[in-house]
């Protein structure tokens, strides 16, 4: 796994919806029907909170910040990222989850995000190219990335790094075979893959040593 | 993909309560990880007027395995889990590799087995909206058109093939999985009974019925001496839908076969298995020329359709090379 969010962060917004929190959120009638039920009772009968199909609260942690928004259901975490949460660095290419140029981190692991419902955010971490950075500081995945000329006209890249950087995180042994295990389902219409190749197993031989500015 | 309304699930009893409604002709229905229920959304060929979310549903992601009853998979665990999970790994190998050559790392980090085997198929004329409400004969469309992924066999009525690669797993290690309804009525399912042929016409493609659940798969303990092997054969080594895939598991006595399970995914509209082909190899050895003759078996009786008669000859080739790794593995 890669590794989670800085946990230095301030205290969210909203804090992390509870089960609890949801039921009261469905309104008195629900809150009322569980005052007088078991709480086994309760769990099988209570009508549950029902949200939409116009916007409803949501609270996630964004590249380490807790963030809390109004989305409808039917809304993708891509669109959210990019429409409401301005990351416009997560990109759409196919929309079906086959080029993976969307890709994210939730909870650490790569993730489509055309293909995650914003609503399935909720609570997790999520990670994006803007947050891989550390300050100035690049990831060791984005520095190869520059050095090994990685790209070409730069679409497909931000979900690569995304890949490949979990991928150095999770196994800094990796080998080729595991690059190419982790860009499966990223597609590269330049053609780029080779350099992709390089710059991961080069990073992944840095990793901890000479890291610094690019 | 239009909006909708979203309800989390607490309890498999809570799930199977919300799902027997539908409003305004709109269904409710059950999301897992959402990688099929996205897709269809977004082709609008399904609309639901409300989601029922199972993910936060308690007891439903585990894996475990005991020598007496096998492999017990929760509805939610997840093919990336499936492909890591050493007990898997280790004694239902068919299916790790199976899921392990499934979709693409992200989706199978969300997908989950029961999702998966209910998914619908990848048929492009089922997943365009046109076409899917289109009405008229689905069958002859694919017959005059573009069916150079369809079915093989058994392609009468309906060319389309079930997407679920790891059902093709599942069917050789005969699988069954459990569904419960209202009241907590618990059935067990084959996997060779659950799926049905493709139907544009219908809402899903399994016996499932619109208030059930999906909650457990389960594999048989393997006998001693059972030896497996998987093989997705796609257009590219990287990331593709199948051409076909094809799961081998052979109980071995030494070097002799004692039962053999090939089944064969994406040639017919329901995964396949080669019962003559099968029966060839119980009480010998394999070798070159045995394996040959099964393959042959295995692809006999075709009826491919007017562009994807090379399917025939990509089928009996990855069936010899499946048995022969599953006798050596
Ligand atoms: C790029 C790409 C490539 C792919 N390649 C492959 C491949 O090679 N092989 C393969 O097999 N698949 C492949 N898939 C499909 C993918 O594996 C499935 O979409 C996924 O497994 C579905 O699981 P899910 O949990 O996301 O299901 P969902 O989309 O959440 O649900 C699917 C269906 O099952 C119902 N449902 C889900 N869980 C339950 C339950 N427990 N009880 C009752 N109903 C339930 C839902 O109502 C829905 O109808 C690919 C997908 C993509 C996007």
């Amino acid at each position: 796994m890669a590794p989670s969010d800085d946990d230095s962060d301030p205290k969210p917004l909203l804090p992390k919806l509870s089960r609890r929190a949801f039921f009261t959120g469905a309104g008195a009638s629900a809150l009322g029907a569980t005052l007088v039920q078991t709480a086994a009772e309760a769990a099988s009968t209570a009508a549950p909170a029902v949200h939409g199909p116009g916007p409803s609260t949501l609270t996630l942690t964004l590249n380490g910040r807790p963030v809390t928004v109004q989305a409808d259901p039917g809304t993708t975490l891509a669109e959210l990222l990019r429409n409401q949460l301005g990351m416009t660095g997560t990109k759409i290419g196919c929309d079906r989850g086959a080029c993976s140029a969307c890709t994210v981190w939730l909870d650490g692991e790569v993730a489509a995000s055309c293909m995650t419902l914003a609503f399935d955010a909720r609570g997790r971490k999520v990670t994006t190219i803007e947050g891989l950075a550390k300050g100035d500081e690049l990831h060791p995945v984005q520095r190869a990335f520059v050095e090994h000329d990685a790209m070409q006209c730069g679409f497909c890249t931000p979900g690569m790094v995304m890949s490949c950087a979990a991928l150095v995180e999770r196994n800094p042994k990796c080998t080729l075979d595991d690059v190419k295990q982790a860009v499966s389902g990223h597609l590269c219409r330049c053609g780029t893959y080779p350099n992709v190749f390089k710059a991961t197993l080069a990073a992944a031989r840095s990793n901890g040593k000479g890291k610094g500015r690019s | 993909m239009q909006s909708f309304e979203w309800v989390d699930a607490e309890s498999v009893e809570q799930a199977v309560t919300l799902l027997g409604e539908s409003k305004d002709g709109r269904p409710v229905v059950a999301k897992a990880g959402g990688m099929d229920l996205l897709d269809l959304m977004k082709g609008g060929v399904l609309s639901p007027h409300r989601v029922v979310n199972l993910k936060g549903i308690k007891g439903l992601d585990g894996v475990r395995f005991d020598a007496r009853q096998g492999l017990e998979l929760g509805a939610l665990v997840t093919l990336s889990r499936i492909s890591r999970e050493p007990e898997v790994r280790n004694r239902f190998v068919a299916l790790s590799e199976a899921a392990e050559h499934a979709a693409t790392p992200q989706v199978r980090n969300a997908a989950t087995i029961g999702g998966n085997l209910l998914q619908r198929p990848r048929c492009w004329y089922f997943r365009n909206e046109h076409f899917h409400q289109a009405g008229g004969d689905d069958l002859a469309r694919v017959r005059d058109g573009q069916n150079q992924y369809h079915a093989i066999f058994d392609n009468q009525r309906t060319a389309m093939v079930h997407a679920s690669t790891p059902a093709t797993a599942l069917l050789a290690y005969g699988a069954s999985v459990e569904l419960v309804g209202p009241g907590g009525k618990t059935r067990t399912v084959p996997v060779s009974e659950l799926l049905l042929p493709p139907d544009m016409k219908r809402p899903r493609d399994t016996v499932l019925a619109p208030n059930e659940l999906l909650t457990r798969v389960r594999i048989p303990a393997p006998a001693a001496g059972t030896r497996a092997a998987y093989h997705k054969q796609g257009e590219r080594e990287s990331y593709d839908w199948p051409l076909c895939d094809v799961a081998v598991v052979l109980q071995l006595d030494g070097r002799v076969v004692r039962q053999a399970a090939i089944a064969m995914g994406w040639v017919a509209p329901t995964p396949r298995r080669a019962t003559e082909a099968e029966k060839l190899l119980v009480g010998r050895p394999v070798d070159e020329e045995l394996a040959r003759q099964v393959a042959k078996a295995a692809v006999a009786g075709a009826t491919p359709l007017s562009k994807n008669a090379y399917k025939v000859s990509i089928l009996e080739t990855v069936v010899r090379r499946t048995v022969l790794a599953a006798a050596k593995a």
